[in-house]
């Protein structure tokens, strides 16, 4: 404990880690079952076909084939339909199974059960389905082209969301700039690769007639009540537990189709029935993200202030709308949020989302931010060089200054206080920028091409339902309820309805409840992850869990805590506001001696109630909620980079982040999260890329084309806080699991801009891979009119 | 069903004698026929190393080895680390460095890292980031990793 007694602040040792470190740790495939049937999905090869016949007679025939389902054995079972309530939106069906047609290849159009998971796929292998091919669109460009194909009938145009954002006349603005400048911004398509890929295990429990699914998911009861909805179970009759979650980064926060249909696997074999992702299946059939296109134009002052900025977003997300969020969360975000840190001016823009015949978007950490980013910071970086200012400066003079919280920004967002400025200059001082200028102009002369990046961003955390309700989803997430008991033994379980799966909740939430209660975190147990043993809550993303579930415990403890009081009181003959929870006791203030311990009160309460005054019930536990405005956390990331002149390899010498997140409940597990989601947004930025060939084919089937960097490519990360308390948040802390994730590619592609800038080339597409700035620099150093 | 193979494997020291269809890989026999679940498979193709195990004290992929082929083999997996109730060193540093999240591609980076620790008594940085990129990892950016690592080292 630290010198003032408190638990929050302090780096310990996260109570998850010892079963991991064992192999005590339990995700879905871990799990056994007697008599467990094994799934496999038959999966469509082609982008886009309608299915004239299945025939599942050879597939039948397989040793340990228990049955084959297609879409027509599923019979009244609902689709998923993901709405918003806005006229700008079109809502399209995502069936279980496809019945007439398929919209991307790995689209599941047959399931197979079988009593190993080997025989499934043989079963899988042999089920024959004939296609009749048709053409695909699997490009923004392709899909919005006037004579495209639909990917739905009732999209035309292949829009399913189109929205228009203060719709300002931004023109006198472009008219008196000093500068205006423009980009065309392209980010590649990426999946979040979990280690651990999507599973489940469901059973039916015929002696309770209960479901029970077990399933990889960051959003237990989401699940519920989606697949409940599905397949028409009163909720109370379906459980679902997300046991040890190997990562999700958001591509576990919607529904799967494969949830519902491995339950209704389960219902039709009258057996349990696991279905375990294998990592092709992940990479070309699970849902991916931040495949976008900015056209931008902005408008700046002679200072180098932005007047305006005009932009047109385009969000690939691909053929169908994820459930609950829908396909709007990307343009939405990228609309809405484009200025937070930046203060900016007039704003206009228009952002749609493109149907194509590629696996749907689902929220992959950062949503749309990471690419905000890299707009501004290059459009703030090409300012510069055209109104010869420094592009430190530039920023700073952008940025909101510190006297100018609260702040509001042109989409009517409330930014509280943070610390933009002063993050900027520390992250510069931090990597030398001072010098820099002579560090690179040293390396150019001998031959070497360094380079210098930032960003600076707000990351918008831990909101409630009213910025849920903005969007106008149909259900709003957003809020979070705790329940916080203290057992006979003076033992305490917090059950919260968010859902760490790798974030340590359970560590920084016993954090939060120990300092309430004045007792040790080890004597705290966090249950999450489990319906029936949790208040109904909506899960972990978005960066909420700490603010928002962290809240909700703090005030359902602090609840609890009054209510230990009030008994204490009574047994020391105290008024209750004389004491406080110190050291496992209540404790008349100033007078350590005159103290009742926890386990005397909660003896009483539960197992000696007729000692209590009779205004006080039997039991102890306390339960609250909290609903938060939002919060946003801020950082400044920098980075030096080198290129290879000749094979076009970008190396990342330093990278440094100061990130202010308010308070840190737990710093480790702090920076945990920031360097995890550092190495996400480096990785976007330089080598992942889900290729689509012209024809809709996936292109990136393995982690021999998806490049997730290992510790050969991913450098140390320097890290340097500071803390300026939220005063949206119970705790005064913000949520930080998103920002590494939203600065490093805004950081890496300015960083290698600048390296390349005095060749004149620019970098507008991420990722930044050695073909592609390998050609440019070939492009740069042949002599005009010479092709490459 | 027919082309299934007697095998005896020691496991963690305990000898053990079992029946596999020849298709079956090691993390199969691991996992499933002998309830080794510690051991995590993410990639199936030998990329990830999430299912690396010790066979006859080298690192090995358990999903590109046939559970046939480690026929009179002694296998280490995760499970074999701690002595009873107490961590391994190495074990120990990697919750102290924070060098893990989700926590599925932890065993696999432990057996990494047990091998590289008894093979090179004095491991230079290089040689443990060089050792450690053999595995993928999605939650810690592998800074705790490396610099759990280098603690079980030096603490020698």
């Amino acid at each position: 404990m630290s010198a003032d007694g408190r638990w929050v602040g302090r780096s310990i040792p996260a109570v998850e880690h010892r079963r991991h470190l064992t192999g005590d740790g339990a995700f879905v495939d871990d799990l056994q079952r007697p008599h467990l049937r094994h799934l496999a999905f038959v999966r469509s090869p082609h982008p886009a076909a309608r299915i004239a016949a299945v025939d599942a007679e050879a597939a039948r025939a397989v040793p340990g084939v228990e049955a084959v389902l297609v879409a027509g054995d599923l019979g009244d079972v609902a689709p998923l339909i993901p709405a918003l309530a806005r006229d700008d939106f079109v809502p399209v069906e995502m069936p279980l199974l496809a019945r007439d047609r398929v919209r991307h290849a790995g689209e599941p159009v047959a399931m197979v059960v079988a009593t190993s998971p080997h025989a499934a796929e043989d079963g899988a292998e042999r089920v024959r389905v004939d296609y009749e091919e048709e053409p695909a669109v699997a490009s923004l460009e392709a899909a919005i082209a006037g004579d495209a194909p639909c990917v739905h009938d009732d999209a035309p145009g292949n829009l399913l969301l189109d929205v228009q954002f203060a719709d300002d006349d931004v023109g006198p603005d472009f008219d008196r700039a000093a500068a205006v400048v423009e980009a065309t911004i392209r980010t590649g398509r990426v999946t979040a690769a979990p280690m651990e890929g999507r599973a489940c295990l469901a059973e039916w429990d015929r002696r309770e007639d209960r479901a029970l699914l077990y399933t990889s998911t960051q959003v237990p009861h989401i699940v519920r009540t989606a697949v409940a909805g599905i397949l028409e179970l009163p909720e109370r009759r379906l459980r679902v537990i997300a046991p040890d979650v190997g990562g999700g980064f958001g591509q576990k926060c919607v529904i799967a189709r494969e949830e519902a249909l491995t339950l209704i696997a389960a219902r039709a074999v009258g057996r349990p029935v696991k279905w375990v992702e294998d990592r092709q299946e992940n990479l070309t059939a699970g849902y991916q993200g931040h495949d976008q296109r900015y056209e931008v134009r902005a408008a700046f002052d002679a200072d180098g202030r932005i007047l305006a900025l005009d932009a047109d977003i385009l969000c690939d997300v691909g053929a169908y709308s994820n459930h609950p969020f829908t396909c709007g969360v990307e343009p939405l975000m990228a609309a809405t949020e484009m200025f937070a840190a930046y203060r900016g001016g007039r704003y206009r823009a228009r952002a749609r989302a493109v149907a194509t015949h590629k696996p749907p978007m689902a929220p992959y950490r950062g949503v749309s931010r990471p690419q905000i980013v890299v707009v501004l910071e290059r459009l703030l970086q090409k300012a510069a060089r055209a109104l010869d200012l420094d592009p430190v400066e530039i920023r700073r003079r952008n940025l909101i200054p510190d006297d100018g919280f609260p702040h509001e920004t042109p989409t009517g967002l409330a930014i509280d206080r943070g610390s933009y400025r002063e993050s900027l200059d520390r992250c510069a001082a931090m990597l030398g920028y001072a010098d820099f200028a002579e560090r690179r102009r040293a390396a150019r002369e001998s031959g070497r091409l360094l380079g210098i990046g930032f960003s600076c961003f707000a990351e918008r955390t831990g909101y409630g339902s009213q910025a849920f309700s903005q969007r106008k989803m149909t259900m709003t997430p957003g809020y979070e309820t705790a329940w916080v008991r203290m057992d006979p033994g003076a033992g305490v379980t917090v059950a919260i309805g968010t859902s760490g799966h790798g974030q340590q909740h359970r560590t920084t939430l016993a954090q939060i409840a120990a300092d309430a209660l004045g007792v040790e975190p080890g004597r705290i147990e966090v249950v999450q992850g489990d319906t029936d043993a949790t208040p109904y809550g909506w899960g972990t993303f978005a960066s909420r869990s700490t603010v928002v579930g962290g809240g909700s415990t703090k005030r359902a403890a602090t609840a609890l805590g009054e209510r230990l009081k009030r008994i204490g009181a009574h047994m020391l003959e105290a008024a209750p506001e004389d004491l406080e929870l110190r050291n496992g006791a209540v404790v008349v203030r100033g007078s350590p001696d005159h103290a009742v311990a926890l386990e005397d009160i909660a003896r009483l309460a539960h197992l000696e109630v007729h000692k209590l005054p009779g205004d006080i019930e039997p039991g102890l536990d306390a339960q609250a909620s909290f609903d938060p405005p939002g919060t946003f956390s801020n950082a400044t990331h920098g980075a030096i980079v080198e290129i290879d002149p000749e094979t076009g390899r970008v190396s990342v010498e330093r990278y440094a982040v100061v990130e202010d997140c308010g308070v840190m409940i737990n710093p480790a597990i702090v920076e945990g999260q920031v360097r995890g989601g550092v190495a996400q947004g480096i990785a976007a930025a330089l080598y992942e890329e889900v290729l689509h060939a012209e024809d809709g084919q996936p292109q990136s089937t393995s982690f021999m084309d998806y490049l997730v960097p290992t510790a050969a490519e991913i450098p140390r990360i320097e890290i340097d806080h500071l803390e300026t308390p939220s005063e949206f948040s119970e705790t005064g802390a913000k949520g930080m699991g998103e920002g590494g994730t939203m600065g490093a590619p805004g950081c890496i592609a300015t960083a290698v801009a600048d390296a390349v800038a005095h060749l004149g080339i620019e970098i507008d597409t991420l990722p930044i891979t050695p073909e592609r700035l390998q050609r440019a620099l070939r492009s740069a150093r042949a002599p005009e009119g010479e092709a490459v | 069903m027919s082309d299934v193979h007697l095998i005896r494997i020691t496991v963690n020291g305990e000898p053990c004698e079992v029946a596999v269809e020849a298709r079956r890989t090691l993390s199969d026999v691991l996992r499933h026929d002998l309830g080794y679940t510690g051991t995590h498979v993410g990639c199936e193709h030998g990329i990830c190393g999430a299912c690396t195990v010790l066979v006859d004290g080298a690192p090995t992929r358990a999903c590109l080895m046939f559970g046939v082929q480690a026929d009179d083999c002694e296998v280490e997996t995760v499970e074999g680390l701690a002595d009873g109730d107490e961590l391994s060193p190495l074990q120990a540093a990697f919750s102290e460095h924070h060098g893990l999240q989700c926590g599925f591609c932890t065993p696999g980076f432990l057996m990494l890292a047990t091998a590289l620790l008894r093979e090179n008594l004095d491991p230079s940085d290089e040689e443990i980031r060089d050792a450690m990129a053999s595995n993928l990892c999605r939650c810690t950016g592998y800074q705790g990793i490396l610099e759990a690592v280098r603690a079980a080292a030096d603490a020698r």
